[in-house]
């Protein structure tokens, strides 16, 4: 249900986090009438993420990871289907077998009394050193929002780090025909 | 094969989409394609006064016929002026189709003169919008936007046409040879909804209370779809309501037929709603002017919900049974179920539902206190009915009390006749509005009935009505107030009458002499029936200037977050202090 001031529906529903795919045709002002749509209607978006996937048929894939109740956002579904160059949208929240993944690149702010200790939670979340011309230590990590969480508060806790994110993607890993 | 410039495109285009009539107003960034429109003879366009009368004029031609209004309006203000249309368009479901001119390419994003981001303004009030960077897609773009109008939910599209793109060469393709894919249009096909169908026919077979919730969506789906749902509605004996956008589909001087429900709908309309066990949405969305507060929405239906977006479905009210298709052809095949069921609703529960509604229809809730020396703005739209119900005629309408008390005592007979802004209550409308039902309906009558706020709001178009001798007439009910701002402040903030009256305003008999028209008055009652008369025999524009009683409230009404049951019938019922409230701020 929207959230009007005439409705009275909306309120002890549980919010939940939903991973939307949106697949579009990659023309100029689509990204802008996706997101346009959320904020026009008051709906959420915590984290976004575009890129071209098709690009013989110029199709983009919009990922949007947003949370509201079931009603909320199965209207933004349907709001989503609207959109003209919009060709399919998919819920993850749907499907048990959807594998998803982000990816992180951090600066980390290395002294002598952190490196060791900073190098060892690399290694154990497998995180990647980037080289750089810089020789500055910028690490990639790659899976799960959730792992790239505990990454971050277990590095943060004894090393100062400048972090940026892609939001999640997702894939559905059921067997294709 | 020949190549043509791209205003020459958008011209072949327009005509090979059968298009005779734009709306339009020129300037710098659509000099081209005025100078197409010159050299041919297929397309007359109509001079407005100012860019908004030209997407009003453009709905109302839609509204009364079944055809896309074309707009043709420059770069900039020209685009800015449009845009209370386009949301008017796209609040109410009309098929618009709107051309801007832009700067040239290399001068977008300097913040050239008259440059402004189209697309951009209009992304949010559009169903879709283009900007045509390559003289070769034009032709492709437009036919795609006249489907895309009238697709599925009708709405506005528009096209920014920077003008180095309408004086390049390029290919012209007509509209057969383009393929337009799936997923870009409205797909009721794919939808398989036959066992929905079923589910309703048979829940509405079994219920002792039903009620058809009828809206603007039938009206979209074409005449015949009209004529099937009355057919339904006859068939199942229950009684009908219909919201503002959807007066006309069922006939108002049908038994069934309860009129309008909602705000300032029928008391019987709204208190059945509220007590139905089954509730029949047809084209409807539930929109809050029709709900009331939502918590105590007819607690106690099941709803059937028919409506080809599918987002509206569970927008605001949850339904039991979603049916996501056009009208006409659900509708059709209601009844084949019905019929192939050898369904109906028992006699017993029927008559006692009728039995009760019949009660409440007692009640009267149009009744008025005439009076000898004032007019009553009611009798004055009553009047107006009786003189032209026998006429072809087609009322518009500006946003305010005279709205609703049109709404309320002008009786519709036929759908399309009622052309109204619903969902944006835009004031300025109306005029403008029946300058479009003039041009697509000429032997027809077509009357604006105004208020005095409103009608100032579009008042230029008068002169577009004289330019084209269009004999629209224009009927206003004179209270010297903005009377519903006015009502509101009666009732919600302790009588404190901020800025709502109407001071200044202008003579308008000599006001329509100014314009060359015809200018006329009544400020007694045994005054009116000359004037309407007069009016309406008139073979030129009119401004009929009506003094009505100032302090009229409109009646009945559901309060701001007041339930359907808790109606309120005159200025001595009030409404509890507590609803009042809560009510206050809402709008
Ligand atoms: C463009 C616009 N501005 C403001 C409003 C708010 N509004 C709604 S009704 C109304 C008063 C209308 O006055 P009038 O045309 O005289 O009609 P009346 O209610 O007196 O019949 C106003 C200001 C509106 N609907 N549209
Ligand atoms: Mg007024």
């Amino acid at each position: 249900m929207n959230k009007s001031v005439y409705s009275s529906q909306t309120t002890d529903k549980p919010s939940k986090r939903h991973l939307i795919t949106v697949l579009v045709d990659n023309e100029p002002g689509v990204l802008a009438r996706v997101v346009g749509m959320f904020s026009g209607r008051g709906y959420n978006i915590d984290s976004l993420n575009v890129a071209e996937v098709v690009t013989n048929d110029h199709l983009s894939c919009i990922t949007i990871v947003t949370h509201g109740t079931d009603e909320v956002v199965d209207l933004i579904r349907k709001q989503l289907n609207t959109i003209v160059p919009v060709h399919s949208v998919n819920d993850f929240q749907d499907q048990e077998s959807a594998v998803e993944a982000e990816v992180a690149l951090v600066y980390l702010y290395l002294e002598e009394n952190n490196k060791k200790e900073s190098y060892k939670i690399c290694d154990i979340y497998r995180a990647r050193k980037i080289e750089n011309e810089n020789n500055t230590t910028i690490f990639e990590i790659a899976g799960t929002s959730e792992r790239i969480d505990s990454f971050i508060s277990d590095i943060e806790k004894i090393c100062k780090i400048e972090i940026v994110r892609s939001g999640p993607i997702a894939i559905s890993s059921l067997l294709r025909e | 094969m020949e190549k043509l410039s791209g205003s020459e495109i958008v011209i072949k285009s327009l005509i090979d989409q059968g298009v005779d009539t734009v709306f339009g107003y020129p300037g710098g960034a659509v000099l081209p394609i005025y100078d197409s429109l010159f050299k041919q003879n297929s397309i007359k366009h109509f001079l407005v006064r100012q860019e908004a009368g030209a997407i009003h004029a453009a709905e109302g031609y839609a509204k009364s016929s079944s055809k896309i209004g074309v707009v043709l309006v420059t770069s900039g203000p020209g685009a800015t002026n449009i845009v209370t249309g386009l949301t008017d368009a796209i609040m109410d479901s009309v098929p618009i189709v709107c051309i801007t001119g832009q700067v040239p390419q290399h001068l977008i994003g300097s913040d050239a003169f008259q440059e402004c981001d189209t697309t951009g303004i209009t992304r949010p009030c559009t169903k879709h919008n283009y900007l045509v960077k390559d003289v070769n897609q034009l032709s492709e773009v437009f036919h795609e936007a006249f489907k895309i109008a009238k697709n599925g939910k009708p709405g506005p599209v528009l096209i920014d046409i920077p003008k180095d793109v309408q004086f390049a060469l390029g290919h012209y393709k007509k509209p057969e040879t383009i393929t337009i894919q799936n997923h870009r249009l409205f797909q009721p096909k794919i939808i398989n909804n036959d066992n929905k169908v079923e589910e309703a026919t048979k829940l509405i077979s079994e219920s002792r209370k039903p009620i058809f919730y009828i809206g603007g969506g039938c009206i979209n789906s074409g005449n015949d779809a009209s004529d099937l749902v009355r057919e339904f509605v006859k068939l199942t004996g229950a009684p009908a309501t219909m919201t503002l956008m959807g007066l006309g589909v069922c006939a108002a001087s049908n038994s069934q037929s309860l009129g309008m429900l909602g705000m300032h709908g029928m008391y019987e309309a709204n208190l059945a709603m509220h007590e139905c066990d089954v509730m029949i949405n047809i084209g409807a969305r539930f929109d809050d002017r029709v709900t009331g507060r939502l918590d105590a929405f007819s607690p106690n239906s099941k709803k059937i919900h028919i409506d080809i977006e599918a987002s509206n479905i569970n927008k605001n009210v949850k339904v039991d049974i979603p049916i996501v298709g056009d009208v006409k052809q659900i509708v059709t095949k209601l009844i084949s179920s019905w019929k192939k069921n050898n369904y109906s609703i028992d006699k017993s529960y029927s008559n006692s539902w009728w039995e009760k509604i019949n009660k409440w229809k007692k009640i009267d809730c149009l009744s008025f206190e005439n009076n000898s020396d004032i007019i009553k703005p009611q009798l004055a739209i009553k009047k107006l009915f009786e003189q032209t119900k026998n006429k072809d005629t087609f009322i518009t309408t500006e946003v305010g009390q005279h709205q609703m008390w049109a709404a309320q005592y002008y009786k519709f007979e036929k759908p399309n006749r009622w052309i109204t802004s619903g969902g944006l209550g835009t004031m300025g409308f109306g005029m403008p509005a029946a300058i479009g039902a003039q041009i697509a309906n000429p032997e027809a009558l077509v009357i604006d009935i105004a208020g005095d706020g409103s009608i100032l709001m579009n008042i230029q178009e008068m002169s577009t009505a004289v330019q084209y001798r269009l004999p629209i007439k224009i009927f206003i009910l004179n209270n010297e107030y903005m009377g519903m701002v006015r009502q509101w402040q009666e009732l919600l903030h302790g009588g404190r009458y901020s800025e709502s009256y109407m001071d200044s305003l202008p003579d308008f008999v000599k006001l329509a002499e100014s314009f060359k028209g015809i200018g006329l008055r009544a400020k007694k009652p045994e005054e009116l029936d000359n004037v309407i008369k007069e009016m309406i025999n008139s073979d030129k524009p009119v401004i009929a200037d009506i003094w009505v009683d100032k302090e009229e409230n409109c009646f009945p009404m559901i309060q701001s977050g007041s339930a359907h049951n808790e109606m309120v019938l005159n200025n001595k019922m009030k409404q509890d202090s507590k609803s009042k409230e809560k009510g206050k701020i809402l709008v």
